[in-house]
């Protein structure tokens, strides 16, 4: 029963979408809604399912009930575990929100949108979900290519279309990174099933094809993560995308990067990787801390809010590569949480942005300052939303963040500790500054708006403007927060993640149940459940309250004394100007950082494996 | 096996690449987006390649004799038709970058800054 249900994640949305596109002359507005909405709602309901029904054991499903013969792959396979599972639920239930956010904030919208939300809804759930190499593939490009056309959604303005074209290019050259990699893959091994391979290429000894064929795939997937310096498409496509899909881009799709280098390393290479853990965990650790630490930078000294926003999820994105690159239980299961934490936050902020564009037309900080003082229930969910990503117990981020920060002090990387607590603090400090300046009007109005921000003309809403908040758009915004809250206070969660990350990174066990119709995952012994870790919460406190400072310092730096401000202008301007102008909105820049940061990683690995 | 078809896959990759940073035009860019994209071709048919060996058309062949890869074969038809979507997308945008910013120099679009 549960078996059966395995392909309907992908499988239903992208129905629903044709059937859509097929009517959509002959059904009116609502009922596009109606039937979207529902769809979303139910491919919810079934990943929540598969993720109950995943805890023990993955779900192996066959398509075409072509079985393994012998141990040898000759169809494709789902295997949902709880992790993928865990994804493709916060997916279904993002698409959700953002559809229902849509009914309002769009006042004319075709049937194509729709098309294209389900649609990516159906590749994001088959990217979670598969166990084939190159469907891996096929869903990311599919992915990719819906989440291009959504970018661009209104064609009539220049600023989407920048931000599309940036985006399509870079990643696109990523895609044949990752289709360059899975074909050296499969010249070794012959397969494309990925406990097939990790079997074959777990047999021997890494060499130069494996440790090349694996920095492809990695670089393609870390390219859709955006992480340092592969980010520069982020903040341009984020900026410029109709809101509820930004929701999309950094809630869960820009995550799904992180999971496919995930998904790939532990399922087919830790084991030929095996004796150069350590070097393998620098490099990612090292690649992870810089995005978080430059992506708060950037995040702070931002004054638009959804480009501040989307510089806040890579910060985010840096403290989640951290995560996996400590290559335990621990870690991967802290950076699971922390996905589903920091998932639902930025979702809900996103869409505070929204309403903020849909009621002033405008997403400029300097432009908003202290219009928002009658929005009680938007600036509450600010300054709460700028607290729960600073890491604010109980929020999901907090608890994410502290498992993160045990396996990094576990691993002797305790110094971990203080990048995440500067990234939390930096990119929570901003939100409370625009929570600060905006619906309390505290500080000082700017003087002129900042000419370096995004053009205006990107900035038109998508619907004409609204008094009043109407109730669809800020339902789905508190529930998404108080989804955050909730996640933190899942019973046991931290212990069940860290058996399912357990699962997760037992290669050997993957391809048995794969493979060999093995009835049990075997894990790694009973895990004992351990009640909320003080030093966490004090942690936790401690990076809210470093934020509430860095919030306050922003809010009132034209206070300070005057012999500090031109300190801080002499000695900080420059360096962040400079830092700030590599952002040039120039795709082919973008594409000689990507190049560069290939070859830094394809060199790191190159010392690291031999 | 020949070494030849691996240097035509670096090559195609490293001028496609070299042309989408220097490219001033949006066109070319994109088209130098298909140029990578053959490296891919390229890389997938040299992996099946068996000399001597016939088409994988087993309704002809006799069980014993031996065939390319069909598989890659098949890996190439869909690479084909997936990047075929992304780049009549990207030709789109393009059309309507030339519109909308009365010019398709990736330098002069300037909607995005900083």
């Amino acid at each position: 029963m549960l078996h059966s249900l395995a392909p309907l994640p992908f499988a239903l949305p992208l129905m629903m979408a044709a059937l859509l596109m097929g009517l959509s002359r002959f059904v009116p507005r609502w009922l596009t809604d109606a039937i979207a909405l529902v769809t979303g709602a139910l491919v919810t309901v079934v990943c929540v399912i598969l993720l109950m029904g995943s805890a023990n054991q993955p779900i192996v499903y066959w398509f075409g009930g072509w079985t393994p013969h012998q141990g040898v792959a000759l169809g494709v396979a789902f295997v949902v575990g709880p992790l993928g599972a865990g994804l493709a639920s916060l997916a279904a239930l993002l698409v959700t929100a953002a559809l229902l956010f849509s009914v309002k904030y769009f006042e004319a919208v075709g049937a194509v949108y729709h098309v294209l939300m389900l649609s990516f809804l159906g590749a994001m759930c088959g990217f979670s979900l598969t166990g084939d190499l190159f469907d891996l593939f096929v869903f990311f490009e599919l992915m990719s290519a819906v989440a291009f056309a959504l970018t661009a959604y209104r064609t009539e303005e220049k600023g989407p279309l920048q931000g599309a074209l940036n985006f399509a290019i870079i990643n696109t050259v990523g895609a044949y990174l990752v289709l360059c990699g899975i074909a050296l893959v499969y010249a070794r091994t012959g397969a494309l099933n990925f406990a097939q391979i990790g079997r074959a290429l777990s047999a021997g000894p890494s060499d130069g094809l494996v440790t090349m064929a694996f920095v492809l795939i990695a670089c393609g997937f870390l390219i859709k993560a955006a992480i340092v310096p592969f980010h520069f498409w982020l903040a341009d496509a984020h900026a410029m995308a109709p809101t509820p899909v930004c929701v999309l881009f950094s809630g869960v799709m820009v995550e799904l990067g992180v999971y496919g280098v995930a998904r790939v390393y532990w399922t087919m290479f830790a084991g030929t990787f095996g004796p150069h853990m350590v070097a393998i965990r620098g490099i990612l650790i090292g690649f992870g801390a810089a995005t978080a630490i430059l992506g708060a930078i950037f995040c702070v000294s931002e004054e638009h809010i959804k480009r501040l926003l989307a510089f806040s999820t890579i910060s985010h994105v840096g403290v989640l590569i951290t995560g996996l690159g400590l290559l335990t239980p621990l870690g991967l299961a802290g950076a699971a949480v922390y996905v589903l934490g920091h998932g639902l936050v930025k979702a809900s902020l996103f869409l505070g942005a929204g309403i903020l564009l849909n009621q002033f037309q405008t997403a400029s900080e300097t432009e908003l300052f202290g219009r928002g003082r009658h929005l009680v229930v938007l600036g509450g969910m600010f300054l709460v939303g700028g607290l729960a990503l600073a890491g604010l117990p109980p929020f999901g981020t907090a608890l994410g963040k502290g498992m993160i920060e045990a396996a990094a002090s576990k691993a002797g990387d305790a110094w971990l500790s203080a990048v995440i607590i500067v990234a939390s603090a930096l990119t929570g400090g901003a939100v409370l500054r625009v929570a600060g300046r905006v619906f309390l009007g505290l500080g000082q109005p700017e003087g002129q708006p900042d000419q370096a921000g995004a053009d205006d003309e990107a900035e038109q809403p998508e619907s004409a403007r609204q008094l009043r908040t109407p109730m669809v758009m800020l339902l789905p915004a508190l529930v998404l927060l108080a989804g955050a809250l909730a996640s933190g206070l899942v019973p046991n969660i931290a212990m069940r993640t860290e058996q399912a990350a357990g699962a997760f990174i037992n290669q050997r066990g993957y391809s048995q149940v794969v493979l060999n119709g093995a009835a049990r995952l075997a894990s790694n012994g009973p895990l004992i459940p351990t009640g909320p870790d003080l030093s966490e919460v004090a942690g936790g406190l401690g990076s809210t309250t470093a934020a509430v400072l860095v919030g306050l310092l922003a809010i009132y730096r034209r206070q300070l004394p005057a012999a500090v401000c031109r300190a801080a202008s002499r000695h900080l301007e420059p360096p962040l100007q400079r830092l700030r102008g590599l952002q040039s909105g120039d795709v082919r820049d973008y594409a000689a950082w990507l190049t560069f940061g290939v070859a830094t990683m394809g060199l790191a690995f190159a010392f690291a494996v031999h | 096996m020949s070494l030849l078809p691996w240097f035509v896959v670096v090559w195609l990759f490293a001028v496609g690449l070299y042309g989408i940073v220097t490219s001033r035009d949006l066109i070319h860019q994109v088209i130098c987006l298909t140029v990578i994209q053959s490296s891919t071709y390229v890389l997938l048919l040299a992996i099946g390649y068996r000399r001597g060996a016939a088409a994988p058309v087993f309704a002809t062949l006799p069980s014993s004799s031996s065939a390319v890869d069909p598989v890659v074969q098949a890996l190439a038809l869909t690479d084909i038709v997936v990047e075929a979507t992304v780049l009549a997308l990207l030709l789109a945008l393009t059309v309507q970058a030339g519109k909308r910013f009365g010019t398709i120099d990736p330098q002069q679009l300037h909607a995005l800054r900083g």
